[in-house]
């Protein structure tokens, strides 16, 4: 397959950006994106030129380390797939591709397609944990959960922090990613303790870190990796209103 | 040049170039006020919306008694300021309900554009390309459609409540008003308000959905409170089009 690529180049924080065209020749359907962007960063090395910088490191679909806006959708069009397992078949030969990075200001661009997530790390340090007694690991099935709830909290423990609702939201808000790591732990018993300061501190966090509000539009869920749902996001404004 | 590279060593530096500097994103304060949360403007948004909505419900009932006639719509116009009386002088409670309303809009206005201004400054690069992936079209044009409404509430208020844009003037009775407003020789008219009801339609039927998810009730209804919206804002939709609709081919006279 031959490509034209259309990708975000910006040297550092403070520079301004802007668009190039790259052509990649060559490019087998069994690639992923991913492999795709390799081939041609190998050649601008050969060139001398700059590689393209992009985040990656698990090229399995679970770091969430992959972000970039393909064609105008995180992650690329196809539904529920991380970047890293998004692969050339689903494009047609001759296309154009444009990839730019998430666009928030909570996420500043570092370089090129890498931008800094550390605001999701503070909305998590702010409330995403459980106090437990330290010790010896408890035994299995000591404090028991039901399968549901097991089921609900596990699906929302999928989030693996991408980026993508960021990134897909017109309001740039982090809802999505912060109602799944508060459910995943207010579904549990042994986050009952903390629910409320919980909800209550975090999603201060993530307004302080000037995320935009939520206004339920749905891009967020349409276009998450790991299909988090919507309701999600009521629970969290339930457990909320209830700190409050 | 004959450099070979190794699978791997594709992104990694090819220069032992300065890495660039890590932006160092301070965080911003934490809202220090219920209302000064994003979440906190979107509950005064809902529960804002619900009293205007419910006072929809209770207008667009009242409307309809025009087909019931002239003398059922006035009663019921009479019935209003009279309320309570004599307990209370007349108009109180009418008066009370339309302050209650004016402050519902005003703050659900504050907190529509406090929350629009946020989410600007939440993206100040656009993207360059950007295709939505949600279904539905009333989300996108929420703002938009608020702005809409308000200037239809502005002449609506001029025309049937002030009369000052209706042919009958202020002092009429209101089923006249309301008769002579629509006439066909009005359609102008007529087709502002289809178009204005249609748009308070596409409104709520986002609004009243997104209602239930800001006050957390759609985390278990979901399946149930989805349709349940689509369906109150067809019924207000029907409900708000019928009386100007049969003024205006003369079926109410
Ligand atoms: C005055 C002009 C208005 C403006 C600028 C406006 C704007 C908005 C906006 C931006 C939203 C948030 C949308 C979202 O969550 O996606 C909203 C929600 C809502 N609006 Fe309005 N609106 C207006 C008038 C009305 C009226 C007249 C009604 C009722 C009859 C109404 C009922 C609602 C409801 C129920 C919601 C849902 C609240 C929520 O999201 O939690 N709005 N409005
Ligand atoms: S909710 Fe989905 S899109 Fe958002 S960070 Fe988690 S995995 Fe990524
Ligand atoms: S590289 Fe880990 S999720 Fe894509």
């Amino acid at each position: 397959m031959n490509l034209t690529l259309n990708v975000w180049r910006q040297k550092g924080p403070e520079d301004a950006g802007r668009m190039v065209k790259y052509k990649v020749k060559d490019v087998s359907p069994d690639m992923s994106f991913l492999e795709m962007l390799d081939v041609l960063n190998e050649r601008l090395i050969l060139d001398g030129d700059d590689p393209i910088a992009f985040d990656h490191d698990c090229r399995e679909g679970i770091c969430g380390m992959c972000g970039m806006v393909i064609n105008g959708v995180a992650h690329g069009e196809q539904v529920a797939t991380t970047t890293c397992q998004l692969h050339m078949r689903h494009f047609e030969d001759g296309a154009t591709i444009t990839i730019e990075p998430w666009r928030a200001a909570p996420f500043p661009v570092v370089k090129d397609l890498v931008v800094d997530r550390s605001a999701f790390d503070r909305i998590i340090q702010a409330g995403g944990f459980i106090s437990v007694p330290a010790g010896s690991a408890p035994d299995a099935h000591s404090v028991p959960v039901r399968k549901d709830d097991a089921d609900a909290a596990f699906d929302a423990a999928t989030c693996i922090g991408c980026g993508a609702c960021v990134a897909a939201c017109p309001n740039g808000s982090a809802s999505l990613f912060t109602a799944a790591k508060i459910t995943h732990l207010s579904l549990l018993p042994q986050g009952q303790p903390e629910r409320l300061s919980r909800a209550k501190a975090m999603v201060e966090q993530m307004d302080a870190e000037g995320f935009g509000g939520c206004t339920n539009t749905g891009e967020c869920t349409a276009v998450c990796p790991k299909g988090i749902p919507l309701d999600t996001i009521a629970k969290m404004n339930a457990d909320f209103l209830k700190a409050n | 040049m004959t450099a070979t590279i190794e699978r791997g060593s594709a992104t990694a530096p090819v220069t032992p170039a300065t890495p660039p500097p890590t932006p160092v994103r301070k965080p911003g304060k934490k809202p220090t006020s219920f209302l000064g949360s994003s979440n906190g403007k979107k509950v005064v948004m809902a529960v804002t919306g619900a009293i205007m909505v419910s006072f929809l419900v209770l207008h667009m009932l009242g409307n309809l008694k025009i087909f019931a006639g002239r003398e059922s719509f006035n009663e019921y116009a009479h019935w209003l300021r009279t309320l309570l009386e004599p307990f209370v002088p007349y108009r109180t409670v009418l008066t009370l309900l339309e302050i209650g309303l004016v402050a519902a809009v005003v703050l659900h206005m504050w907190a529509a554009i406090s929350l629009a201004r946020r989410a600007h400054k939440a993206r100040p690069v656009k993207y360059v390309a950007k295709k939505s992936q949600a279904t539905g079209y009333a989300t996108h044009i929420m703002r938009w459609g608020g702005v809409t409404i308000v200037i239809f509430l502005v002449w609506h208020l001029l025309d049937l409540t002030f009369g000052v844009v209706n042919p009958k003037g202020f002092d009429s009775l209101p089923a006249d008003r309301m008769i002579a407003g629509f006439d066909p020789t009005r359609w102008w008219v007529t087709l502002f308000y289809v178009v204005a009801v249609v748009m308070v339609g596409l409104h709520l039927r986002h609004g009243l959905w997104s209602m239930f998810q800001t006050l957390g009730w759609a985390a278990k209804r979901y399946q149930v409170l989805k349709p349940a919206a689509a369906l109150l804002s067809a019924v207000l939709v029907v409900g708000f089009l019928a009386p100007p609709l049969a003024i205006m081919i003369g079926i109410v006279k």
